[in-house]
């Protein structure tokens, strides 16, 4: 009702990928950090897919906000 | 504070940040559209599938069951996904297919509602004020829940955590009625499962694989004297109680989780079934427990596994991994996920999993607490204390006062009940067992009002009382071995003893489940029906005219989609038998 879920969801994850993506391009590297991750940039990975997953569904949004107006 | 205490990072709060800053958004967009209690109670009816769907699966991922699962995947294995598969699927598709038409396209605002228009106002007045105490209980469980947990993990400070948490559910729910709670639920199913799969993926690397772990799981399931690959199956050790973990046969399985228990969770606990409600159209609402049904299935994966890993890592010399101990060798499974958290994830993924712990609690409050207002405002208030007038326009917004007022007694009833959780230890599984004593009858008796016209009203009621009372009676006359508490049975006299306590539920439920049935159908043979044909049409299968799906698409309709659920449930079933 009202508000398209989509978007902010999209816009969260889109941000959060950010955070995580920038947290993880600092820290890389950082062999004591990931030493529990088994050695993966975990925060790179988790970060690109926020980012990717995000836009997806702002993508969604759009297009849907298109299809309503004529 | 134990072991499994961890320090968290600016990342890490950024990220918990963000998070409940587009929660409380969220309830803030939506406040404008808040002009009648129809939008706040019921989301306008306006809900697209999906948005429902996911909302529908979503109110069941309380952190009490996330971790509770895990937990499970650590002590039982694979067998745990029975209360995701049999214990599910076969519930959700019937809710769609052949109960949805009556909840929906009777316009019943809530499932008390459903009955006091099938049957009369006694039976609604009795399930309402159940409900009502149950739920809002519920709600204050999580809140203490989630309370200590982050007292015990992350050093918060009990009281803070839980007004906090209480402040913030209270602030989405006041402003976003329940378009807010289901908007956010959705937002939560995607932080949970984004959230939580990197200790998947990890745990798994950790072992090599799904093979691997299988590999090293086989000593450790051997020595506790079950064959090699009990935990990596569901049905092949069923044959016996003694062959499997959970300690029950097939048959137990089927009738009690697979039937008795399931149905009467999803088809009839108003918490689950409002969300169904809330969609936009008849269709709309057939599909959303379908959709819900699809990623269910996959849920196990995401929760159960880790756990399952989490026990090879216990068991494994020089992997750091421990969990705290109730008593020598007898770990508290609960912190499972905690421990997962602990062991794998560094800060940034750290403080999304801590997320999605947070969030998950939180939608189980939000949850409880709309469906609370719901049936208070319309089945209690509406009905015994200040019922509709003439005049629509200032009753639209009485009660949508009376709804958000509601919401803040709702929230200050939960803090209360969070108190008193923290005064008894057992007050969980003691809801849930009292949950599904109410929920077995009262499925009995739906089921029967919504496909046998002659049920009345009379039989309904008592069959509601009977069944919960015998259920209860069982329940005080049995005990599960090794019982410590009186909580757990056995309070009148010990007249039997099961192997398990999960054993005594499924037989609770399947008692309850089959007094209550003769009862409503024996008295509905002797009682006068009080309704005729034209009040009973659209509540009853015989007296409503057929769904005709031919004018939707193929991929739109409920029967594709039932057919591609159960499909895939019965492929899941063959790989992991």
């Amino acid at each position: 009702m009202g508000i398209d879920i989509k978007f902010p969801i999209g816009l969260m994850f889109f941000i959060l990928g950010l955070f995580l993506t920038f947290f993880g391009l600092i820290t890389n590297g950082d062999t004591a950090l990931y030493s529990r991750s088994l050695g993966i940039n975990i925060n790179l990975w988790s970060g690109g897919g926020m980012l990717v997953f995000g836009l997806i569904m702002l993508f969604l949004s759009w297009r849907s906000k298109k299809a309503k107006t004529p | 504070m134990i072991e499994t205490g961890f320090a968290l990072s600016w990342i890490d709060y950024t990220i918990m940040i963000v998070y409940f800053v587009f929660v409380l958004g969220i309830g803030w967009a939506l406040k404008r559209y808040m002009k009648d209690a129809n939008a706040f109670l019921e989301a306008g009816r306006s809900m697209p599938a999906w948005v429902a769907g996911l909302a529908f699966i979503s109110t069941n991922l309380g952190a009490l069951e996330v971790m509770g699962m895990a937990g499970s995947g650590a002590k039982y294995g694979m067998l745990t996904t029975h209360f995701y598969w049999v214990g599910a699927i076969p519930a959700m598709v019937f809710l769609a297919l052949f109960m949805m038409p009556f909840y929906y396209g009777s316009k019943a605002r809530s499932v008390p509602e459903y009955l006091k228009l099938r049957f009369d106002e006694k039976t609604r007045g009795l399930n309402a004020i159940l409900f009502a105490v149950m739920t809002i209980l519920a709600s204050g469980i999580s809140m203490y829940a989630l309370a200590i947990l982050m007292e015990k993990v992350l050093g918060w400070n009990f009281h803070l955590s839980l007004v906090l948490s209480a402040a913030i559910v209270l602030g989405y729910t006041y402003l976003g009625g329940l378009s807010s709670a289901i908007y956010n639920e959705v937002l939560q199913f995607f932080i949970i499962v984004i959230g939580l799969l990197p200790i998947v993926i990890l745990s798994l690397q950790d072992l090599g694989g799904w093979d691997g772990m299988k590999d090293q799981l086989a000593p450790i399931v051997t020595a506790k004297g079950y064959a090699a690959d009990t935990w990596t199956t569901t049905w092949k050790y069923t044959g016996s109680a003694a062959a499997n973990p959970l300690g029950v046969e097939w048959y137990g399985i089927a009738a009690g989780l697979g039937f008795v228990l399931s149905f009467g969770y999803w088809c009839t606990n108003f918490l689950i079934v409002q969300r169904a409600m809330s969609a936009k159209s008849s269709t709309a609402a057939r599909n959303t427990p379908l959709i819900g049904a699809l990623p269910k299935m996959f849920i196990p994966f995401l929760i159960i596994v880790p756990g399952i890993a989490a026990l090879v890592l216990l068991n494994k010399q020089g992997s750091g991994f421990t969990l705290p101990e109730i008593s020598p060798g007898h770990y508290n499974y609960d912190y499972t996920i905690i421990a997962l958290l602990k062991q794998y994830l560094p800060a940034g993924v750290l403080g999304l999993g801590i997320t999605a712990l947070l969030a998950s609690f939180m939608s189980g409050m939000a949850g409880n607490v709309s469906a609370f207002n719901t049936v208070w405002t319309y089945d209690i208030y509406q009905s015994y204390i200040r019922p509709v007038t003439a005049d629509k326009a200032s009753d639209d917004k009485h009660y949508l006062f009376v709804g958000r007022m509601a919401t803040i007694f709702g929230v200050i009833v939960s803090i209360a009940a969070a108190y008193l959780a923290s005064l008894f230890g057992n007050i969980m599984d003691f809801l849930q067992t009292i949950f599904s004593m109410i929920n077995a009858p009262l499925f009995a008796v739906i089921f029967l009002g919504m496909f046998w016209k002659r049920t009345t009203g009379h039989a309904a009621f008592t069959g509601l009382l009977a069944g919960f009372t015998v259920a209860l009676l069982h329940h005080g006359l049995t005990v599960p071995e090794g019982a410590a508490t009186l909580v757990k049975g056995g309070w009148i006299c010990n007249l039997h003893t099961y192997p398990v306590e999960m054993a005594q539920n499924f037989w609770t439920a399947i008692i309850a489940f089959s007094t209550s049935a003769i009862i409503t159908v024996g008295l509905s043979l002797i009682t006068k029906q009080k309704k005729t044909d034209e009040d009973l049409k659209g509540l009853v299968y015989s007296l409503t005219p057929k769904h005709v799906e031919t004018d939707i698409p193929w991929y739109e309709r409920s029967s594709t989609l039932a057919i591609l659920v159960l499909a895939i449930g019965t492929i899941l079933t063959i790989l992991f038998w």
